[in-house]
């Protein structure tokens, strides 16, 4: 069995652990300080550069990033402290006795100009060919410090090779500044590893196992690594062209469906506050683009729920009553494609664990192709289904091979945020200022159970929803006030939740061909747990495996994305915790002002199983469309 | 690779985890073994290696390039290193490194086809005042001349 | 090569020693007792950083933990410096007594040697010397038949990364990681070798320790000028008739140490290495000592017939692959100063750029993360300003011009 190692990261790379005194207000709790002219008294072991950002005054940093431990490499936040004969950098430094620092000498700038400049002499290629330009922190370095020519030259050929093996992630090691942030990011924050330094002295940079290509090794496409790349070095897989070329084709009929999160983001592209949620002004500006249908991605979230909750139920009965140990619990969520990569590497004797059910960006795409074809007489094959996802991992996700169950493509192409917010620009439009407008018919209504899956916590709020209702026969509402079911929400990195079925209701009609009664479930108390961003995954899994107590949950719902797909490897850049809290708010609030709220409430959700998969939830049917398998991969890199 | 050689290279590997214990400070200590007995550390073997002691494969191969006496890429059975730092060059590092290319017929940082020898440069090994010095293996070869230089490299198995 | 073991003449050092007998006589004393001892010595880390070893024990002693360790750096790297190569090779009872008393006096239980990968051959002979040690009960459980004194000593291989020898870099690599300096503080008597407090001493520092706990601290001040007390191995090299490690007081005039190895139409010394200083022979008559010239022991002779900007390119090119590639100053600095060089060599180069090269080079080392890239510049600045006429006095503007 596998043990716990802890975190990886050197002891260098860790925030500095430093004694402290409970409260600050203690004997030794603070600590007298001088910033420039001003005194202040600060907690024992604050950084300075925290110091300094909690009074006002600006210190410029790179390798460092809020959602990561402490590196000090790149030497940009450098400050003088007085009695020191060398400059300290400031994320690195822990205030441990009065100090009196400077933060902007002479010495401190010239050294952080000559930073700058080293950095911009390796640095291959132009901002105005750099899908960052504009937004990239080099770039903004280089303004803040009046750089306006090449001091100690600039590199003239490309050093490397871009690899853009991936379906996801894109590396172009030219633009590397050394930061190492995706390094933290991918053995770190992600504990997944693909990502370190490799060679030393001036040879350094960033590589994987062996120099291979990201499609060779055990990469899960989530795209933490592009949010937090100060530069260009990385970025998404980008579509934009064949997108636009569908559109240009008279033959083909394009359909974009929109997930919840990069609607609750795509505003910060444009120069918004994070927490603006920008729906159906998204739906306008895709109509103004030319897209022949826009359709809301929550419906086939509903449609999810409704596959995965009935396949919960069934395996949990399976389990349960009938013995059969061929039935894994828990059940696993499948909607987050990142998670379920990191499952088939790390953990590939748990798949069968996994739902079955697709996620709801592939439903859609097999809905889209078969019911939806059929309906409005349009050939599939002249069909072109994009889906606007806040998640890099969702390109690898429609390439799987398998995801072709409606006899084509199931969706053709995964957009990220930042990709859609750039179609925008370039149709010369402005998102925040365009009317509102509603999503097309027939998969335009969806209920805010399926709105909500874009924050952590979200899948298993919106199941329960719906699975207590079936089961208990009574409103949600009655045990959990609005049915905002808190418990299960916010950013806590690993939640668990009981909740102990009292009574039990009859069996409502679209599952009557599965169970008799839900007399087996009375008295039981459901386990339920949510987990958030892979390390946090792991955390659970380790559990499992040492038969802890997730071994005894009934159902987990797993989001390969700190913060969930709010906080995606499409979604606009920069992130940190503020940035994600905000759009998770935006969806919240959005939702409770919705009118249906329960998926097995949607209209349009009762129509899809009277009219197409009329056998109800996991029947033949659906099983074939909307069901998917999985690969045990392994970690062993060929 | 084939798969018996993959099978006792893995049990080469618990053996030495099995020495020196399953933490991540064991990590060097293994991975000098291995290039002790394979003059260079596989794919492999790196990844077994990570497996053992719960660490990522890539986090081995940083670990393996950063240091100049682990190598990732074969190397023949005799690693030859010539000092190229300051005390060695001014006593003329230059006319035995020629000497040794014209011999063997390779240059620096290459190796034979026979896979007996790989030269390379090495910085300072702290043999000042006797360069110009080698270090072939483990064994120290200093006061050289090309002729010498030559002659310790034929005594080499 | 083969073992030496000539005799070999000093004060201190080289001089007659019994080994054990510095660990008697310290486990009959008090912990404080010898860090007092110690201070009164006024004894000085001999790596080169010079950091008063007292101040280091007494800290080391002060940490609260049940494990703590002692590192002796054995990754002697330093163009020019093989003192240590030689203290290892015939005195390792003085670098184990040392770590021995250090274990005792700080509380720690266990030593480790980090012996550099290119000292392989020297690893048997100090295994079997340990061996010696740990029959003759100055190793293992209760030593000298002491009660709560266990101390034994395990020796760590690096495998070449001259950055290991900065002390955080040598506890990373340690631990299992790349040789990339830690962010400090913390500082290694509090936060070590796997999170625990760890003392790390030269090799040349350690073996000081039995003859200052032998004689007392007073006696050992009395050698060596008033700031550097005691005596320090120097490793000549270069240009020379006897190239050796000469024992010598602090305060010695290159002068005199010129004319004891026997060098003859000098035109330069680089003392510390390629770290170091280039001294040019107008100031033969300066002190080697921490107030003038510290080293850690490297001197390096240059004649009449050497080319300095060739000796520079040849420190340059060691910095730029020996730099552990994690800073930005070091990582890109040391490649912008060596196309200095090359800048140089080619006749390419502007006296204006040259200065901003200067420039550069007081940034990496007042910005750079470690010991290494503060240092890299050193002989770039002072070899540029020391012997600039010969590197300018090109007909067509450089060497290779």
């Amino acid at each position: 069995m596998r043990k716990t190692n802890g975190g990886r990261a050197p002891v260098s790379l860790k925030p500095h652990v430093i004694a402290k005194p409970e409260h600050p207000e203690y004997i030794g709790g603070s600590i007298s300080i001088q910033i420039n002219e001003k005194k202040l008294s600060v907690p024992m072991g604050t950084t300075i550069l925290e110091a300094c950002k909690d009074n006002n005054t600006h210190i410029p940093t790179l390798c460092h990033h809020d959602d990561l431990c402490i590196a000090g490499v790149c030497r940009v936040c450098v400050v003088e402290v007085e009695g020191m004969k060398n400059l300290q950098a400031s994320c690195a430094f822990p205030i441990t006795s009065p100090i009196k620092i400077t933060t902007a000498s002479p010495k401190v700038r010239k050294a952080r100009k000559h930073v700058i400049d080293l950095l911009l002499s390796e640095h291959y290629g132009e901002c105005y060919s750099c899908f960052r330009n504009n937004n990239c922190e080099l770039q903004s370095l280089a303004k803040e410090y009046g750089v306006d020519h090449y001091n100690f030259g600039h590199i003239e050929k490309p050093r490397f090779e871009v690899d853009n093996s991936s379906f996801s992630v894109i590396r172009d090691m030219d633009k590397c500044v050394l930061c190492r942030r995706c390094v933290r990011t991918c053995i770190d924050l992600q504990e997944v590893g693909v990502l370190e330094a490799i060679d030393r002295g001036d040879e350094t940079h960033i590589g994987t196992f062996f120099e291979k290509q990201l499609s060779d090794v055990i990469c899960i496409n989530c795209g933490q690594c592009i949010n937090r790349c100060p530069t260009g070095a990385l970025r998404a897989n980008d579509p934009r062209d064949d997108i636009w070329a569908a559109i240009d084709d008279p033959n083909k009929h394009v359909v974009i469906q929109t997930a919840p999160s990069p609607r609750a983001a795509i505003g910060e592209e444009f120069g918004l506050e994070p927490g603006h949620s920008m729906t159906e002004e998204l739906n306008t500006a895709l109509r103004r683009i030319g897209f022949d249908k826009i359709f809301d991605t929550n419906f086939t979230a509903d449609l999810t729920i409704m596959e995965e909750g009935t396949e919960l139920l069934l395996r949990l009965y399976k389990a349960l009553v009938e013995g059969d140990s061929s039935q894994k619990v828990p059940q696993f969520t499948s909607c987050s494609p990142g998670w379920v990569k990191y499952l088939e590497h790390f953990y590939p004797d748990y798949i069968d664990n996994l739902s079955t059910a697709k996620s709801p960006q592939q439903m859609f795409g097999a809905v889209i192709k078969t019911f939806y074809a059929q309906e409005e007489k349009v050939n599939p094959k002249d069909i072109v289904t994009v889906a606007v996802m806040p998640c890099s991992a969702k390109k690898f996700e429609c390439n799987r091979p398998e995801m072709t169950d409606s006899g084509f493509k199931d969706v053709d192409y995964g957009l990220t945020t930042r990709e859609m917010a750039q179609m925008i620009k370039e149709s010369g439009i402005y998102l925040p200022e365009l009317p509102k407008s509603k999503f097309d018919d027939p998969f335009g209504e969806a209920s805010g159970a399926g709105l909500i899956f874009g924050a952590t916590g979200g899948v298993m709020e919106a199941a329960l929803r719906t699975v207590v209702e079936l089961v208990t026969g009574k409103k949600v509402e009655s045990i959990f006030e609005n049915a905002n079911i808190m418990p299960v929400r916010g950013f806590e990195g690993v939640k668990y939740v009981e909740l102990p079925i009292e009574e039990v209701g009859p069996v409502p009609d679209i599952l009557k061909a599965y169970f008799p009664n839900w007399d087996w479930l009375k008295g039981v108390t459901v386990k339920v747990a949510v987990a958030h961003g892979t390390a946090n995954a792991k955390k659970v899994m380790e559990d499992i495996e040492a038969g802890g107590k997730f071994s005894e949950c009934h159902f987990i719902e797993f989001m390969g994305c700190p913060g969930g797909c709010i906080g995606g490897g499409g979604q606009p850049i920069p992130t940190n915790t503020y940035i994600r809290e905000k759009r998770a708010e935006a969806i919240y609030q959005e939702e409770a002002g919705l009118p249906i709220r329960k998926s097995h409430e949607n209209p349009h959700v009762s129509y899809i199983y009277e009219k197409f998969l009329t056998e109800g939830p996991c029947s033949h049917l659906s099983h074939k469309l909307l069901h998917t398998s999985y690969t045990k991969r392994g970690e062993y890199i060929a | 690779m084939l798969v018996f050689e993959k099978t006792s290279l893995a049990e080469e590997i618990e053996l030495l985890v099995q020495k020196y214990g399953d933490d991540r400070s064991s990590l060097l200590k293994i991975l000098q073994e291995i290039q002790k007995n394979h003059r260079y550390i596989s794919e492999y073997a790196q990844q077994e290696v990570a497996r053992q002691l719960r660490i990522h494969p890539v986090e081995v191969f940083s670990v393996v390039s950063f240091y100049a006496f682990l190598n990732s890429k074969p190397k023949g059975r005799n690693i030859v290193r010539l000092c190229r730092t300051i005390s060695c060059d001014m006593k003329n590092k230059d006319a035995i490194v020629k000497a040794i290319e014209r011999e063997l017929g390779i240059k620096i940082g290459e190796t034979t086809k026979d896979k007996k020898f790989t030269i390379e440069y090495a910085n300072c090994v702290g043999l000042c005042d006797e360069g110009p010095a080698m270090v072939i293996n483990e064994r120290v070869y200093t006061k050289l001349t090309p002729e010498k230089a030559v002659q310790y490299l034929n005594s080499v198995k | 090569m083969e073992t030496r073991k000539h005799d070999r003449k000093g004060e201190i050092l080289f001089s007659k020693y019994t080994p054990g007998d510095a660990i008697k006589k310290a486990i009959e004393l008090s912990r404080e007792d010898i860090l007092f001892e110690i201070k009164d010595s006024k004894l000085k880390g001999r790596g080169g950083a010079g950091f008063p070893v007292s101040t280091k024990w007494m800290l080391g002693a002060a940490a609260i933990s049940e494990e703590k360790y002692v590192v002796c750096n054995a990754d002697e790297g330093e163009p020019g410096t093989y003192k240590d190569r030689v203290l290892l090779y015939e005195y390792p009872e003085l670098i184990f007594d040392g770590m021995v008393i250090a274990g005792y006096t700080i509380g720690a239980k266990k030593g480790i040697v980090y012996l550099r990968g290119e000292y392989e051959h020297i690893l048997k002979p100090l295994q079997d010397y340990l061996e010696v040690m740990r029959k003759d009960n100055l190793l293992g459980e209760r030593i000298l038949g002491m009660k709560n004194f266990d101390f034994d000593i395990e020796i760590f291989m690096g495998s070449s990364a001259y950055v290991c020898g900065e002390e955080t870099a040598l506890i990373e690599s340690l631990e299992g990681n790349r040789g990339e300096a830690r962010n400090r503080p913390p500082y290694p008597v509090n936060t070590g070798f796997n999170g625990k407090p760890t003392s790390v001493n030269n090799v040349e520092t350690l073996s000081c320790i039995p003859h200052i706990v032998l004689h007392g601290g007073k006696w050992y001040s009395k050698f060596g000028t008033e700031k550097s007390t005691g005596t320090k191995l120097f490793s000549v090299s270069g240009d020379c008739d006897n190239p050796d490690v000469y024992e010598l007081q602090w305060g010695i005039t290159i002068n005199e140490l010129l004319k004891l190895s026997g060098a003859h139409n000098t035109k330069a010394v680089q003392v510390g290495g390629a770290s170091g200083m280039c001294i040019p022979k107008s100031q033969f008559d300066r002190k080697l000592a921490y107030e003038d010239l510290p080293t850690g022991g490297s001197i390096i002779v240059f004649d009449e017939s050497r080319d300095m900007l060739g000796v520079l390119k040849n420190f340059m090119e060691f910095f730029v692959e020996e730099s552990c590639g994690q800073c930005t100053p070091c990582r890109i600095g040391n490649r912008k100063l060596l196309e200095g060089v090359n800048m140089i060599e080619n006749g390419e180069y502007t006296f204006s750029y040259l200065n901003k090269l200067k420039e550069l080079g007081q940034t990496m080392q007042v910005s750079s993360k470690c010991g290494l890239g503060q240092s890299s510049p050193n002989s770039f600045i002072s070899i540029l300003e020391n012997f600039k006429d010969e590197i300018f006095s090109y007909n067509n503007g450089g060497k290779n011009a």
